[in-house]
């Protein structure tokens, strides 16, 4: 087929297929779960949590206050030191197992929530967030009775009490990549979701709750930066980790430099995405959408610089364009819908700022031809070109949907511009040629390199960065050495 | 021969495989445990870091791309050359620490058996930390022990031997080039450590040695930008200020625990896990 034809694939109509948001089952105001509870809502100050695919309010959610953080903390200490730390790892493992199990039978209100909540596409968390959270405790589950076997030595030990950080990308993803490593370990753990997506966790509150979880092993206080805050430096607190920014990740760092918390960083990326002249180009042209335009962008290991060899730059482009244009942009409720809303005002004009800067520093911009809907936050798919290493679109995060496309000639040139950035969280490589690309791979300076794939996660594959990416790692038996006083 | 004027040696500094003084042309003394002059040492200034930090950065890739076996075979040679030259060893420990002859002949023995217990991970590590990861998907997935890169480290000031070695030999063992700043009072073991180098046939740049001020060099070494990772077993007083400073470019450091759970931590603390997805198809 001449690829200069212009696609029919848009005129192609899809009907509607929405979800429904009813099975949400929302309620209008929610507390603070702790010690095996929840408070009543008028105790606190709340905050509303909003649909960003429309700006209207979902719910309201409790702000926590240091006394409240206080509170948590003491409920999983005392649940550490009377009972959890005294609970076998088979007993764990079963708690565990049960979460698991619960998480897959409430998979769709959940997937419901959380695109109510976050403003993914429903086609995502149905097939990715809810059923990754679920085997992400299944998978710890096995953990929890055959730790000393994991590597750390012959009898490794929890670290008592962790807090946890979590950001609003991937909602009950992150934190289940936090709480069933943490659990399997034996420690207790504090939660804090993000401030705009609070409300799948709270439903796995509810979840830990049927499991019956003994109370305060996990406790989960929503609020915002302050209370994340008074999280890092609360003394009783063994453990910070923390997945989000790497300018927040620093001041956490800073923070408990002078405790004896340990502490996971799971921050920013950058992560390039290695085009060389022999992949197959309808591929490479899927797999560069799957790498930017997942989950609108808001990925920290998003394939957010394209590097393509020149001989097929052209090529690559031009079909990569004509493919953006077919990205269905809406509501992230319809079953169709590839590109939902971006998650907040605030990233939406972080998002905006990063790319006047593209245009002002001289970069080609194309936008997707789409049409946005008129409410809540949106941004159409963003594709630059004639992009320097020196532009902000090719160094900053942008953490939206916008990708910056780049040349090379060599496999040493692309090695080297992938390796030129602070971060090192991720990086895809295409090529047919499995030496070169183990070649590339090894010099790579990156946790995760995805060879003719990207975005794949797996509960059994360690994920994490390098530089100013973070350090430790979540998912396999790395993820255990987290929890672990070792 | 007691009439003789002795030669009085400077001990000079390791950076890139030569044997510069400090740039900054400053020098100690070094006095022995007992008192009294023992040698001198050359003063590492903050441009001399800076300059072993270029080496070891140029260094890493040569260091990293030669064979687990190579790497394996230069340490073990470190070892071969400490213990033809161990009674020299065992003198500078005796008299920076002050113990008997037996005492430093046994630190000696435990410093170069140790060289060589580290020479041996050199390819086991990639095994006993990596692995195969078994994804629910059609993906070849494994996870590899890789180097976090450019390692400074502050050795401990009493232990002016074997700590050394345990600093050191540890990030390099798996994959790190080093540059390391030796006890401040008891330079000299170490340094007669690190001259060993010049004939264990290592690239140049892998093992670059200082000798100077922690309070001078370390906050350099911890806001340096092309440091990986910072070992304060050295420092005692400020050590929380460094690892603050160590936060601005998300920096691994490696700080002593009383009761460590696993005798690899050294081995794992400057190693990162870096996992590959290839697809798997026809």
């Amino acid at each position: 087929m001449d690829s200069n034809l212009p696609s029919t694939l848009g005129s192609f109509s899809y009907d509607p297929a929405p979800e429904s948001a009813a099975i949400a089952r929302l309620q209008s105001s929610y507390g603070l779960f702790i010690n095996g509870a929840f408070t009543a809502p008028e105790n606190h100050a709340q905050f509303a949590t909003v649909n960003p695919a429309t700006g209207h309010v979902l719910a309201t959610v409790a702000q926590a206050s240091d006394a409240d953080v206080d509170r948590a903390v003491a409920a999983a200490r005392h649940a550490y030191e009377t009972q959890w730390s005294k609970t076998t790892g088979a007993e764990r493992a079963k708690y565990l197992f049960r979460i698991a199990r619960l998480i897959q039978e409430r998979s769709r209100e959940l997937a419901v929530v959380e695109t109510l909540d976050n403003g993914k596409p429903i086609r995502e968390s149905r097939d990715i967030d809810v059923p990754l959270a679920a085997a992400h405790f299944f998978y710890y589950a096995g953990w929890a009775d055959k730790l000393e076997h994991a590597g750390f030595g012959p009898a490794p030990q929890p670290l008592g009490v962790a807090g946890q950080i979590i950001p609003w990308n991937f909602p009950l993803l992150m934190a289940a990549w936090k709480l069933a490593p943490a659990l399997a370990a034996g420690n207790t753990c504090v939660l804090k979701p993000a401030e705009t997506t609070p409300l799948s966790a709270l439903i796995l509150a509810e979840i830990l709750q049927q499991a019956e979880l003994p109370a305060g092993v996990v406790n989960i206080i929503t609020g915002d930066g302050s209370t994340g805050s008074a999280l890092v430096q609360h003394p009783d607190v063994n453990k910070i980790a923390f997945t989000g920014s790497t300018d927040v990740g620093r001041l956490i760092q800073e923070r408990v430099a002078s405790s004896h918390k340990r502490l996971t960083l799971e921050l920013g990326g950058k992560g390039a995405n290695i085009v060389f002249d022999d992949a197959p180009i309808d591929e490479v042209v899927e797999g560069i959408i799957d790498g930017i335009f997942f989950n609108q962008g808001h990925v920290c290991c998003a394939g957010s610089r394209l590097l393509v060899q020149e001989s097929v730059a052209e090529e690559v482009t031009r079909r990569l364009l004509r493919r953006v244009d077919q990205l269905r942009v809406g509501d992230p409720m319809d079953k169709n819908t590839d590109v939902g809303a971006i998650n907040s005002a605030a990233q939406l004009a972080r998002i905006e700022e990063l790319v006047e800067w593209g245009e002002r520093e001289g970069a080609t911009r194309y936008d997707a031809n789409c049409t946005l809907p008129s409410e809540g936050f949106w941004f159409k798919p963003t594709v630059f070109t004639n992009v320097d290493q020196s532009h902000r679109i090719a160094r900053d995060e942008i953490f939206g949907p916008v990708l910056s496309v780049l040349t090379f000639r060599t496999p040493e040139e692309a090695v080297a511009k992938a390796n030129n950035s602070v971060y090192g969280l991720a990086c895809g490589v295409w090529s047919e040629k499995g030496s070169r690309t183990l070649w590339v791979a090894q010099r790579l300076r990156a946790g995760v390199i995805w060879a003719n794939t990207y975005n794949k996660f797996d509960p059994a594959s360690p994920f994490g960065g390098v530089r100013e990416s973070g350090f430790g790692r979540e998912g396999g038996r790395h993820g255990l050495e987290a929890y672990l006083n070792v | 021969m007691s009439d003789r004027l002795e030669i009085r040696k400077t001990f000079k500094l390791v950076i890139n495989g030569a044997f510069p003084r400090s740039e900054s042309g400053r020098s100690y003394e070094v006095q022995s445990a007992q008192g009294g002059f023992w040698a001198n040492a050359a003063q590492a200034s903050r441009k001399d870091l800076r300059d072993a930090v270029v080496a070891a950065r140029a260094a890493q890739g040569k260091w990293w791309s030669a064979t687990a076996y190579n790497r394996g075979q230069i340490l073990y040679r470190w070892a071969e050359m400490a213990e033809e030259r161990r009674d020299e060893l065992a003198e500078h420990v005796r008299a920076s620490e002050g113990v008997s002859r037996d005492a430093a002949q046994a630190t000696v023995s435990a410093a170069i058996d140790r060289i060589v217990w580290y020479a041996g991970w050199t390819d086991k590590i990639t095994q006993v930390l990596g692995g195969a990861n078994p994804v629910a998907g059609p993906f070849f997935n494994f996870s590899l022990p890789t180097p976090s890169g450019v390692v400074v480290v502050f050795a401990p000031q009493d232990d002016s031997l074997l700590g050394f070695v345990e600093c050191v030999l540890a990030p390099l063992a798996v994959g790190n080039t080093v540059v390391a700043v030796t006890s401040t009072t008891r330079p000299t073991p170490a340094m007669v450590l690190a001259e060993m180098t010049e004939t264990s046939d290592f690239p140049a740049g892998v093992v670059n040695v200082l000798s100077g001020f922690v309070d001078e060099l370390a906050p350099h070494a911890a806001t340096h930008g092309d440091v990986d990772g910072l070992d304060l077993s050295g420092v005692d007083e400020g050590a929380d200020e460094l690892a603050r400073l160590a936060a601005g470019t998300i920096k691994r450091v490696y700080r002593p625990r009383p009761l460590e759970g696993d005798p690899l931590r050294r081995l794992r603390s400057f190693v990162e896990t870096s996992t590959v997805w290839h697809t798997i198809g026809q």
